[in-house]
């Protein structure tokens, strides 16, 4: 890490943070918010090797650590998007700078981490804002591929990975007929046939987890000369509990069949996209399913939905006890990871109370990714991944001052940034 | 004058009671911010101030320490219209929103639930002259002609860049069998020169006409032409143009050909570069209404920048923050956060880029967009500042009626379950029926020879 980050600060001409001999950076002064616990006023955060060495109210000055003073201002967590396509998708329209989905529908061993450009646009305009870890997962087919969650800063995907993979990525099989346009379009899927490919898909998808079931059993018992078979090899770390699947499903039907097909195949199961999550509450607190929730600044999903159901929904499931985290990933947000901590405000007029607001796009996120002792909050021995701000991260007005991650004080400029100079100056 | 003097004539002003708004912060946007009341009296703001005079039986609504600010103006959005995209011919200024208005859409009611009163109903971006435009007022509740923001100029949709080209292309989305010019945006210049080249033709062949028949010679009228029509309105300044347009190069393309034929751009809409080239559109004289952060969905957009707004304001263009988007609508006060976030703008500055400033660019600004005596009482009243993520709409006034109160929505919610649970019932229970006697409704359409 500690030429990585010098050879980074050198070329980016920011003060070298590490010029004492030792690598520690001592930042005193804000208020903490800890997130797991409550706030400091006027603490410190002590980082070493990347992690938070130590957090509190005093300190003794420990030797040679650079010192950073961070009077009036606030010390949060880097927050966490829970569903993006950053790296798989540079630009929505042109189908070359898109590796989001792959062609078949049974595609376990497809890896996101392997495609994600490191040198994404979208890296550096995300993480200004405050998000300094990302799930990027992949699309199409019913088992898309691997998941990734990564640190948005690094020269590759080796550096930047925190879980790769976190999970395996399904979309549950649905009937699915367009809604909209006239119903005698040419192409246009009749309800009688969508219905048919759905019980197909179902079909198909039971034959595919009994498969690698059976692969499973077979591998376990068999010697030397077992032929791998990749696809199979891949849903492995699946049925063995290792990762969960991230299953998208939307309607409360579709969510009853998912929560029913893993507790047959025993997986464990996060919840993706569910628009209508609250009807099935109960169910997923008995369950213990976390969510990750659509864009809370959506539209009603049904017509006669009242005008403000998707901004009251992380308030009903907060109060149902059931666990989610905020992402951006769903129609129109996904370019715009950065308005990550506004998805999280906009549910708090409307019944969810703010530090629950904070935590499900800090240490929610961490957790339900298995990257709790990692990730999303300020505690001694987590990576140091913080954000300097000028007040609470979840107002647009809010300023983002500083980002570290893994200890490193990263860019805060990028291409917006340097067009916005250039032609101010015009 | 006359404008007015048609109001009257379409809106016979029931003289009520006043309303009263009081313990409100009032942000006026173009008279300062201050706490206290306004006085609404026939749909019109006739007092605002710290102290106002309370006249008898006045309604008395407490806005309980909340916001009130005029009521959000969308520059751009394509709700209550059944279809906006007339994509067959590269020139579709014949048609107009006007004849597809949907007042049960209910996107009206939703907009109007985030603070939004009016709005520029554009027709699509497929053409690079486009169909008419309508001003709407959100009046929920009213049918398609009480929607009109009555008096409001007429405007007409042009579009530049990627929208406009992919008709032309053999993979177009969308696109029928057959490709249609253009295909490039040197295409897109030569249509739009082509058709005003056109329309000065025509509009030459009327005044010759007219001067015969002033001269009292005898004349034969031109054969009139839906299309060329709205364009020499375009040419005399009666209709608004509202262009479509990304990337600079073509932004300054229109403007020089605006300028070759002697008309104004009103606004540029997305403009998403415009901010390379805010000098030329401010010397134009044209208004600017963009996205606050929208970028790379396609190649044009990927030099979009969320100081666009903020930097076209610091070269004088008149900017304004639009969404194009029912959910976007929402929140346009978030949006207009933003610029503030990115490029400094102040607050009033912010909110002016959603009020004022669009109600400037749709020639409306003497009736709305700030709140003044004498003005349209289209307010919104927010529970906290406008500018926070944590605000929401309480209460939103056109002409002083009250046509969205959250607390009404809320009460009313448990009623509508029920009626909707009714008609659930009705039809299952039809259903049902329906299954006893299978014969009766499957013989029914059968019967060869029946009268349809």
């Amino acid at each position: 890490m500690r030429p990585v980050a010098l050879c980074l600060a050198a070329a980016l001409s920011l003060p070298p943070l590490y010029a004492a001999g030792d690598d520690s950076i001592l930042l005193r002064g804000a208020t903490v918010h800890t997130v797991s616990g409550p706030d400091i006023p006027n603490g410190f955060v002590l980082v070493r090797n990347g992690r938070i060495a130590e957090v509190g109210e005093r300190i003794a000055q420990p030797h040679g650590a650079r010192t950073i003073e961070l009077k009036g201002l606030h010390l949060y967590p880097g927050m966490i998007d829970s569903a993006t396509q950053i790296g798989l998708s540079e630009i929505g329209a042109v189908r070359e700078m898109n590796d989001i989905s792959d062609l078949g529908l049974f595609k376990p061993q497809l890896r996101a981490a392997v495609a994600v450009n490191p040198a994404s646009e979208h890296i550096p305009v995300t993480r200004v804002n405050g998000i300094t870890s990302v799930v990027t997962i992949p699309g199409g087919g019913i088992v898309a591929g691997q998941a990734v969650l990564f640190h948005l800063h690094g020269w590759t995907m080796d550096d930047m990975a925190v879980r790769a993979p976190v999970a395996m990525r399904m979309e549950f099989p649905r009937v699915q007929v367009p809604r909209s346009g006239p119903s005698d379009s040419p192409g246009r899927t009749t309800y009688p046939e969508a219905k048919k490919r759905y019980e197909e898909q179902l079909r198909e998808l039971s034959d595919f987890m009994e498969s690698a079931e059976r692969y499973r059993q077979a591998k376990a018992s068999a010697g030397p000369d077992f032929e791998t078979d990749l696809k199979l090899e891949a849903m492995l770390p699946v049925l063995d509990g290792k990762i969960p699947l991230l299953i998208h499903a939307q309607k409360a039907k579709t969510i009853h069949e998912a929560i029913a097909f893993a507790e047959k195949y025993k997986v464990r199961m996060i919840l993706e996209e569910a628009t209508e999550a609250w009807k099935v509450a109960a169910e997923l607190k008995a369950h213990n399913i976390a969510v990750v929730l659509p864009p809370t600044l959506r539209l009603p999903d049904e017509e006669d939905d009242p005008y403000d159901k998707p901004f009251s929904i992380p308030g009903e499931l907060s109060k149902a006890g059931v666990k989610f985290v905020f992402a951006t990933f769903g129609p129109g947000a996904e370019q715009n990871p950065r308005n990550l901590p506004y998805e999280a405000a906009a549910a708090v007029p409307f019944g969810l109370p703010p530090q629950e607001a904070l935590k499900a796009i800090t240490l929610y996120a961490a957790e339900i990714w298995g990257a709790g002792e990692d990730l999303g909050s300020i505690d001694k021995g987590k990576w140091a991944d913080l954000i300097v701000t000028d007040g609470d991260p979840l107002e647009t007005r809010t300023q983002v001052k500083q980002v570290f991650i893994k200890g490193v004080a990263v860019d805060l400029d990028n291409k917006q940034h340097r067009l916005y100079e250039k032609y101010l100056n015009r | 004058m006359k404008r007015f003097a048609w109001l009257l004539l379409a809106w016979p002003l029931v003289a009520g009671p006043a309303t009263v708004i009081r313990n409100a912060t009032v942000l006026t946007i173009t008279k300062g911010t201050y706490q206290g009341s306004i006085v609404i009296r026939d749909g019109k703001i006739a007092e605002a101030g710290e102290k106002v005079s309370v006249p008898e039986g006045a309604r008395i609504i407490d806005a309980d320490g909340g916001f009130v600010m005029p009521g959000i103006i969308d520059c751009h959005s394509h709700i209550a219209a059944d279809s906006i995209n007339e994509g067959g011919v590269p020139v579709s200024s014949m048609v107009g929103i006007e004849d597809v208005l949907n007042p049960d859409d209910p996107d009206i009611y939703r907009a109007l639930a985030g603070g939004v009163t009016t709005a520029n109903i554009l027709h699509g971006s497929v053409n690079p002259i486009g169909g008419k435009c309508m001003v709407l007022k959100m009046r929920w509740g009213q049918d398609a002609h009480g929607l009109i923001f009555e008096g409001a100029p007429p405007g007409i949709k042009f579009a530049l860049g990627e929208n406009v080209k992919r008709m032309g292309s053999p993979s177009a989305f969308g696109a029928a069998p057959g490709l249609r010019y253009p295909a490039s945006r040197m295409g897109v210049e030569d249509v739009i020169r082509e058709s005003f080249t056109a329309a000065r033709a025509y509009q030459r062949a009327w005044h010759d006409y007219q001067a015969k028949v002033d001269r009292h010679e005898q004349a034969v009228p031109p054969r009139r032409d839906l299309k060329l029509e709205p364009l020499v309105e375009v040419l005399e300044g009666r209709r608004y143009v509202h262009a479509h347009c990304y990337r600079a190069d073509e932004i300054l393309m229109l403007l020089r050909v605006a300028d070759e034929f002697g008309f104004k751009i009103r606004t540029l809409q997305h403009v998403l570069e415009g901010y390379k080239v805010a000098k030329e559109i401010a010397e134009h004289g044209a208004g600017a209404s963009t996205f606050s952060d929208w970028w790379a969905y396609k190649a044009e957009a990927y030099d979009a920048i969320p100081y666009n707004a903020a930097i076209m304001v610091r070269k004088g263009v008149l900017v304004s923050l639009n969404s194009d988007s029912a959910e976007l609508m929402r929140h346009l006060n978030t949006e207009a956060a933003k610029a503030i976030k990115y490029g400094g703008l102040s607050e009033t500055e912010a909110l002016s880029l959603i009020t004022i400033n669009p109600a400037k660019q749709l020639g409306v600004d003497q009736r709305v967009g700030s709140i003044e005596p004498g003005k349209d009482a289209d307010l919104t009243l927010f529970d906290k500042h406008p500018l926070s993520n944590y605000a929401k709409v309480e209460k939103v006034f056109i002409d002083g009626q009250l046509y969205f109160d959250r607390e009404k929505d809320r009460e009313e919610r448990p009623r509508k379950e029920l009626r909707k649970k009714a008609l659930i019932d009705k039809l299952k229970a039809q259903e049902k029926q329906d299954k006893k006697k299978p014969d009766a409704s499957e013989k029914k359409g059968d019967q060869p020879g029946e009268p349809q």
